[in-house]
């Protein structure tokens, strides 16, 4: 449950006792939904993750920040495996969802991406009705039918906030909505197929301050569902949204923490200096 | 004295850009005139082209439409000793080796394109590419070659006595095995085509963009399921137009045909094992000794009716292709 600022792991809890004297937090105390530990990521020669430790409380918002090519999304991606379709990337050490090691040879890599859900930069909707956007994983999972489906889309529409929106045109393209609305679909999609963690990875980049707040409202209501862990390099809405913080600089976690304190009391000169907008 | 001295400055500058910009229209004049002229030009030679091949191909088959009307679809002969002309088998023979062309190249096609784009190791993607591209460069001539001195003999011998043994059930399958004949063309038209519909599948998968896989993989699909419901519907458009070119190159392609089809109608049946002929083999074979009068007339109404259904098809599936573009989002069915 702690975390050094150099994203070395200390495991034993006298170690936390010892070195919490020295800028060591003790992070999490909720309990933890998913976990890293010891995590490198390579694209060929590329270290984009550098021995990656840290902790994702349950029905939280975690954000993850840093200035851009730092590794945040490469960090995010192997939270769901995602970097199997990647063959230039390899991934070591350990990533736990409820204590299970996601990269164990036995893991059902398609449950796995059932649980932990994402939800991309860019909105991505298929190419087809409001309705199948939202249904498609049920669709594609099989056997469910169509009333279960009409409730699933109703409820993960509503789950997005989008539902009064789009309720009477389901069946009109995905295309057809706006960017933020898009968005909101995306987050729908994700959610028809109940996951117990979304992974966002700068949601709301491609969207105008209005959708965003919405997007960030989403979000907060969300967390009494869901795990979340969200990409941005928002600082304000890192500051907004999320009860804990991480910080990555050049494929480090450089500080992990309560929000709050991050923004108050950060421990390293790099974490102060990116809040301060001293680059980045 | 700054201010009047930028302003004048700004002002020369202005205008003698204005006088290159002049300059650069004028001397851009003669270029535009040129090019327009020479588009103009190549494109009233393209549809001068069409328009000549259509109006001689219709001016030269009058005779035998004015003499067989519409009994020259349906008669069987083409008999220049009784003067007696039909291409109701070059019909049958154009369509359904075409057909056969089709039904098979395009799942194996799509399948290679598949392979290629999502599961093929990354060595063996591009010799494999390089290999079906090299089966489109093959002359069709070499094809027919191959098809008449190994390919037929084979069938004959091994391939047609092994599906009338599991499939003589089914009528295609009966009746003597000769090796020339439908099935044959079919099958050899069927590798004429598949290069195409392999090559242009794995180029509209290749661009379906990473996002609408990503999106998939998310909603925890398999990599057969991401493929099945992300990369082929955004694909199916590319994959309809890559169907239209085969089927085209089907439909008109002569040689190889010509080689391996029989040149011979046979009686009337669903067998594939019979011998028979498409309206361009028919042209090619008669062509040499049609003599002036119904019989070159009768080849150039063949080449006319080929012309045709070259057009039906394409406008046909056009129509197909704009459907599926469009039809992109319709009600659910569930
Ligand atoms: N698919 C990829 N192939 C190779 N290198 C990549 C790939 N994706 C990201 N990288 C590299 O990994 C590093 C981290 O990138 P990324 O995780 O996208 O950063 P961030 O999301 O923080 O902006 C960068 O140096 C980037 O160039
Ligand atoms: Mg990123």
């Amino acid at each position: 449950m702690v975390q050094t600022p150099t994203s070395h792991v200390t495991e034993s809890t006298e170690h936390m006792a010892d070195e919490s004297v020295n800028s060591h937090i003790a992070v999490v105390l909720a309990p933890i939904k998913m976990q890293a530990l010891n995590l490198n990521i390579y694209y060929d020669d590329n270290h984009a993750i550098n021995n990656v430790s840290i902790e994702i409380p349950e029905r939280q918002v975690t954000a993850l920040m840093g200035p851009s090519g730092c590794g945040k999304s490469t960090f995010l991606r192997a939270l769901n495996r995602m970097h199997d379709l990647t063959p230039s990337a390899r991934v070591t050490g350990i990533v736990k969802l409820d204590g299970q090691d996601i990269y164990a040879p036995d893991m059902d890599i398609v449950r796995l991406r059932q649980r932990v859900g994402m939800v991309f930069q860019r909105p991505n909707p298929f190419p087809k009705s409001i309705f199948e956007n939202v249904a498609y994983g049920l669709k594609v999972q099989g056997g469910h039918s169509a009333q279960q489906m009409k409730e699933t889309v109703e409820r993960s529409l509503r789950g997005a906030a989008l539902w009064d929106e789009v309720k009477d045109r389901l069946h009109a393209s995905a295309l057809s909505l706006s960017g933020g609305q898009q968005q909101r679909l995306c987050i729908a999609r994700a959610l028809a197929v109940e996951p117990e963690v979304i992974l966002m990875d700068e949601p709301c980049s491609a969207l105008d301050p209005i959708a965003t707040l919405k997007i960030e409202q989403l979000i907060d209501m969300l967390k009494q569902r869901y795990t979340i862990a969200i990409v941005t390099h928002n600082l304000q809405q890192a500051g907004r949204i999320s009860q804990y913080t991480g910080f990555f600089l050049t494929g480090n976690l450089i500080e992990f923490a309560p929000t709050t304190q991050i923004f108050s009391r950060p421990q390293d000169k790099r974490t102060e200096d990116f809040i301060t907008g001293r680059f980045g | 004295m700054q201010f009047p001295l930028a302003g004048a400055l700004t002002a020369t500058q202005q205008r003698s850009r204005a006088w290159l910009t002049q300059l650069r229209i004028q001397a851009r004049r003669p270029g535009d005139l040129l090019f327009r002229s020479l588009i103009i030009l190549f494109v009233v030679t393209v549809i001068g082209v069409v328009v000549g091949v259509a109006w001689v191909l219709l001016s030269s088959s009058l005779p035998t439409i004015r003499t067989f009307g519409l009994n020259f679809l349906r008669y069987n002969a083409f008999d220049p000793v009784h003067n007696l002309y039909g291409v109701s088998p070059a019909i049958f023979g154009t369509l359904v080796t075409s057909a056969i062309a089709l039904i098979l190249a395009l799942p194996i096609g799509i399948g290679t394109a598949i392979f290629l784009v999502d599961f093929c190791p990354r060595r063996l993607r591009a010799p494999i590419a390089f290999l079906v591209d090299a089966l489109a460069a093959i002359p069709s001539v070499v094809i027919g070659l191959w098809g008449f001195l190994v390919f037929a003999p084979w069938l004959q011998h091994t391939g047609e006595p092994w599906l009338q043994q599991h499939f003589g059930f089914l009528p295609f399958f009966q009746g003597q095995p000769q090796g020339v004949g439908l099935l044959a063309a079919g099958l050899i038209l069927t590798f004429m085509i598949l290069p195409i519909i392999t090559a242009i599948t794995r180029e509209v998968m290749l661009v379906v963009p990473v996002s609408q896989r990503e999106a998939m993989l998310a909603l925890g699909a398999t990599r057969w399921e991401v493929i099945r419901y992300a990369v082929l519907p955004f694909a199916r458009v590319g994959i309809a137009g890559a169907a239209i070119l085969g089927l085209g190159r089907a439909l008109g392609e002569t040689i190889a045909v010509t080689l391996v089809i029989g040149n011979q109608a046979a009686p009337p049946s669903a067998s594939l094992f019979n011998t028979g002929y498409t309206l361009a083999s028919v042209i090619a074979n008669q062509f040499g000794e049609a003599t002036p009068g119904l019989f070159i007339s009768a080849v150039m109404e063949a080449g006319l009716i080929l012309l045709i259904l070259t057009l039906i098809t394409n406008i046909f599936a056009r129509l197909l292709v704009a459907r599926l573009g469009h039809g992109r989002v319709r009600k659910v069915v569930i």
